[in-house]
């Protein structure tokens, strides 16, 4: 390999509140423009900011949740910069001392061709509070950009990755895992279409052991197919840019999901002294041990302790990692094992295999899954206690689907309630034994293969209810003599 | 009745002797004959404040009326007043009429006061002589060819002039102070976060403080007990419990302990001042006083600090004034930036651009450690001298403004000397300390002498007392222009 | 230190102020004198303080999170230069 790629990502994270970071107009999507752009977020002149406690409460947790350094003291700082869509001409955000740093999280690389799937970990610089700002439509309003000042002062988490990932597949997978963590514990709602989580990418070359290249950042994308896409195409235009004798300059770039290709932004250019220095609005933001650990014990089981919990539990790594990508998943599978105890493995089977499929076909997320953990899992209960058999269950699961009902009823509904008494077994296979004694004879003489022909006239002679397993042994034995 | 106290206005109110709509009219018809000359007020709204003078009688009527119900009172045009158009003294809010109320305009609202109109300042208070308002200067009523001082200048010229009963001024680095002592009234800058800013348009958001200017300080304390008061909308309000300020008001001065600083008393003080200054000091001891030599040695250092900390939030503060969503926008332009650029050009005046200029450069790229950062510690070190200062005195005194009311233009091309006559009362909004100005005399061309009385954080109520009590043992306070 | 024409034009520009040369002159005259006074401040010691950015050594205060704000557009727009279909319009944003 001549190119090394490196990637860092700086991802916005909407916080889910009810109001903005600082003041109480409500921050509801798809309301009607600046309808929710009161006196603070219009920034009329003599308004002040108050720090919403509900967006350092998610701050909070996110720190905990990857293990990060939560300042005791933490301070704001404006960020000047002129935007149509930046109301104050500052941004609100944090600086020299943000409310979260020094955290990390472990990452699921997929496996690509003959590479395998591994795990990683992607240490988080930093983390810190601050407001978005509102939207420019460009719709021509005669020639004018028309601004929307409802989302301005929404709150932010800006997570700030280090440069640790090496390649698209990592950055996705970072992104992908980070998006399910905020999702998981509850500080964001995760939607990309909305722009609650947005990625910008720092992406450079390097020939591996030489310096960092100089960096390019891609602006907001909002799909984890584009942020492939766009470093993709970026990775292989810097390499090109490179070999053809040229050099990187420092730049914010937009990814163009129509072409395909990026391109720098003309607007903000001489934005880079943006004269940070500490908002003499607000003071220090402190947080205590206690709180912490208030919030600490609201935190759910974390993804990656779950996966590991499931391993030992003995599931597959590809199980556990796949059941943890999103927490409603996890919790229906752990639903799913409080009505079926034990039965780990095939709970799993059954989620990632029949109900996920059904899920996609009906295109569906879990939420909206039209059968309960209760209904799946007393199903499956009753897989294992033998009571139907695999394709009985899978029978009775389509029923379920479309029409409900519970899995006891619709099992003696459907009639499909294996026979697993060993008398009620012994009887059909005497009778069986009985009728052909000279397959008997020939099996006994050495022809093994008559076995699978006695199971046949059995299962037909209990009406496909025969329990197999016990068939089997029960015929093993007679056959034996 | 234009001489009366609050406490008489109040007292005549209640007893009917004159309605609060008598009283109204009486300040507005001496305005219409005397605010052309002096220009102390940018807005007048006789319709509004006299339906508010209306609601006021009715209250006094119902006998739910507060100490301030039906007086009049001017607010500086720094106040975000609902319907009112609010100015800031600037061409850049000449059509912005207010959709909202700062604290302070309802915190006099539902005290039942009448809000007289809206006093000509400097813009965006950035200024010591009312020359930088976009509405004309202010004429200073003792003699029209001079400043009132600034940036309160409207207020303390209104005050000191009988066109209005009491008003409110800012103070950032001595904006109600010393045009306080140039027009010869009383003013109080109280403790950083007794008064709420939420409204207040901001100059410097780590300095700014809200605070009655008036006739005496008996009057300010009544003024304060409706000023001042926790305000969960700004996040500096400081949370305490509601105070009296007129509780201590006739307290005795015996063993008052009087700190001065002998770096006010050094080169730079006018000879008429310090003999005003002086003569007021020995009253002190009068009353049972004792002088106390003290020293702020960083004091020297507060005008440059100042210059670089006021600057730098007022550049940031002002960035909101772009012409996107209220305000002045330029009629001609072409991209956003021009746009941007014409709009900022031709809506702010030559002071503020400086100082927008000023603050942009000692935060950019650079610059910030050697200017920001710097000043900010030495801003310390000057607050830390009045810790020391305090455990050897209860109050500081000494000059509020080096001279008395300069001539219109004198200072006009040369800002730095413009700066330096705010030497006195910097220092105690670096430190975040109370301050006031009541006056002691006369000067040169027989203009007022300001007293400045510093207080430790949150001892207004002892500072009214120690002016309160020099003012019963004077009559400067009491002295009006004559002439008008 | 003394400013040069181009920092004042660099200032000028970072701040959104249009400024024709002469003024940019007359402005460097003026902040040279300004800077003059406040390079009094590079003679005092300030090693090991600490910067004081408010007089109160207080920590911030939090609002609970409760919408207390209701639509007030048509109010705050009646005073907006230019609006249309509730948004507020400014010559063309280009990215």
């Amino acid at each position: 390999m001549t190119w090394e790629i490196v990637i860092g990502l700086e991802v916005h994270s909407q916080l889910s509140t009810n109001t903005k970071i600082f003041s109480g107009a409500s921050t509801a999507f798809g309301a009607e423009p600046n309808t929710q752009a009161d006196a603070v977020s219009l920034a009329l002149p003599g308004v002040l900011p108050v720090l919403n406690k509900g967006a350092v409460e998610r701050a909070i947790k996110f720190g905990i949740a990857t293990g990060a350094h939560i300042a005791p003291r933490s301070v704001f700082a404006r960020k000047n910069y002129f935007y149509p869509d930046l109301p104050k001409g500052y941004q609100i955000s944090q600086f020299d001392l943000p409310v979260v740093g020094n955290g990390q999280l472990v990452i699921q690389v997929p496996a690509q061709g003959k590479q395998p799937a591994y795990e990683k970990t992607v240490r988080i610089t930093r983390a810190h509070l601050e407001e978005d700002a509102g939207k420019s439509l460009h719709e021509d309003f005669h020639g004018m950009t028309g601004i929307d000042l409802n989302r301005a002062g929404t709150p932010l988490l800006e997570i700030v990755s280090e440069p640790d990932m090496r390649s698209a597949a990592e950055a996705v997978a970072y992104a992908k895992a980070l998006h399910t963590l905020v999702q998981w514990i509850g500080i964001c709602d995760g939607n990309m279409q909305e722009g609650s989580f947005r990625c910008d990418v720092n992406v450079s070359v390097r020939k591996p052991g030489q310096p960092l290249g100089t960096r390019r950042e891609i602006k907001n994308l909002n799909s984890f197919k584009f942020m492939q896409q766009a470093i993709d195409y970026e990775v292989q235009w810097q390499i090109d840019t490179i070999e053809n004798g040229g050099t990187i300059q420092q730049a914010t770039i937009l990814f163009n999901p129509d072409t395909g290709e990026t391109r720098a932004m003309r607007s903000k250019e001489d934005a880079h002294d943006y004269r940070y220095f500490p908002d003499p609005d607000l003071l220090p933001l402190e947080i205590s041990e206690e709180w912490k650990q208030q919030i600490a014990a609201t935190l759910p089981e974390l993804p990656h302790t779950k996966q590991a919990r499931y391993q030992e539990q003995g599931l597959s790594a590809y199980d556990a990692s796949v059941l943890t990508s999103a927490r409603a998943l996890a919790d229906f599978f752990e639903a799913t094992l409080d009505e079926a105890p034990g039965q780990i493995k095939l709970c799993a089977n059954w989620l990632i295999g029949e109900v996920s499929a059904q899920l996609n076909r009906d295109g569906l997320d879990i939420a909206q899954c039209p059968i309960s953990a209760q209904q799946l899992g007393g199903l499956l209960k009753r897989i294992a206690d033998n009571t139907v058999s695999n394709s009985g269950a899978k029978e009775v699961f389509r029923t379920m689907w479309t029409e409900g009902g519970d899995a006891d009823a619709l099992i003696e509904a459907k009639g499909l309630k294996q026979v697993s008494d060993t008398g009620a077994i012994e009887k059909i296979v005497d009778e069986i034994l009985a009728a052909n004694a000279d397959k008997v004879a020939e099996y006994r003489s050495g022809k093994d293969k008559l076995f699978g022909f006695f199971v046949g006239q059995a299962m037909k002679a209990s009406q496909g209810k025969a329990n197999p397993a016990q068939l089997n042994e029960i015929l093993k034995q007679k056959l034996a003599g | 009745m234009l001489e009366s106290s609050l406490q008489q206005l109040g007292a005549a109110l209640r007893a009917k002797k004159i309605s609060s709509v008598e009283l109204t009219q009486l300040y507005l018809d001496r305005m219409a004959r005397l605010n052309p000359r002096l220009n102390a007020y940018i807005t007048l709204n006789p319709e509004i404040s006299l339906a508010q003078a209306k609601a006021a009688d009715a209250r006094l009527a119902a006998g739910t009326a507060e100490p301030l119900t039906g007086i009049p009172v001017a607010q500086k045009d720094i106040f975000c007043a609902k319907d009112w158009l609010t100015t800031c003294g600037s061409k850049m809010l000449h059509n912005f009429v207010s959709p909202y109320d700062a604290h302070i305009i309802s915190q006099f609202n539902n005290a039942g006061a009448v809000n007289l109109g809206k006093t000509n300042m400097d813009e965006f208070a950035m200024g010591s002589s009312n020359e930088t308002s976009h509405y004309g200067p202010v004429k200073n009523p003792w003699d029209t060819q001079r400043v009132p001082g600034g940036s309160s200048g409207g207020t303390a010229s209104a005050v000191a002039a009988r066109l209005c009963a009491a008003a409110t001024g800012t103070d950032t680095g001595g904006s109600i102070r010393q045009p306080a002592a140039l027009c010869g009234i009383s003013g109080l800058k109280p403790t950083y976060g007794v008064c709420s800013r939420y409204g207040m348009i901001a100059f410097a958001s780590s300095l700014d403080q809200a605070g009655p200017m008036g006739r005496s300080a008996e009057d300010l304390a009544l003024m304060m007990n409706v000023m001042a008061g926790f305000d969960e909308r700004d996040s500096t309000s400081l949370q305490r419990d509601n105070e009296d300020y007129t509780r201590d008001l006739n307290k005795p001065l015996t063993g008052l302990r009087i700190g001065l600083p002998k770096e006010f008393f050094a080169e730079g003080m006018g000879s008429d001042v310090a003999k005003a200054i002086e003569a007021a000091i020995a009253e002190y001891k009068k009353l049972g006083a004792t002088i106390v030599d003290i020293s702020l040695p960083n004091s020297k250092l507060s005008v440059p600090v100042y210059y670089v900390l006021a600057p730098a939030e007022a550049s940031s503060n002002l960035s909101r004034f772009d012409g996107v969503r209220y305000g002045y926008r330029a009629p001609e332009y072409g991209d956003l930036a021009d746009m941007y650029e014409k709009s900022r050009a031709q809506g702010f005046g030559a002071e503020v651009k400086r100082r927008i200029m000023i603050g942009t450069y000692v935060l950019s790229h650079g610059y910030y450690d050697a200017y920001y950062i710097k000043a900010q510690k030495i801003r310390r070190l000057i607050a830390q001298d009045f810790v020391e200062a305090y455990k050897h005195c209860d109050v500081i005194m000494g000059p509020t403004s080096p001279s008395t009311a300069f001539k219109l233009g004198e200072k006009g091309d040369d800002p730095v000397q413009m700066y330096l006559s705010d030497i006195y009362t910097i220092a105690v909004n670096l430190a975040g300390l109370p301050g006031m100005s009541i006056p002691c005399g006369f000067g040169d061309n027989n203009m007022p002498v300001g007293l400045q009385i510093i207080g430790n954080y949150f001892d207004e109520a002892r500072m009214l007392n120690v002016a309160h009590q020099y003012q019963l043992a004077t009559d400067w306070h009491s002295r009006a222009p004559q002439g008008l | 230190m003394s400013l040069s024409t181009q920092d004042v034009e660099k200032v000028a520009r970072l701040a959104r102020l249009a400024m024709t040369g002469e003024e940019i002159e007359t402005a460097r005259a003026q902040l040279n004198g300004i800077f003059d006074l406040i390079a009094e401040m590079q003679a005092v010691d300030t090693s090991g303080v600490e910067p004081m950015s408010h007089s109160q050594d207080l920590s911030q205060r939090l609002r609970e999170d409760r919408v207390t704000e209701s639509d007030q557009r048509d109010a705050f727009q009646r005073i907006a230069p230019q609006v249309e279909a509730g948004l507020y319009l400014v010559p063309k944003v280009i990215e």
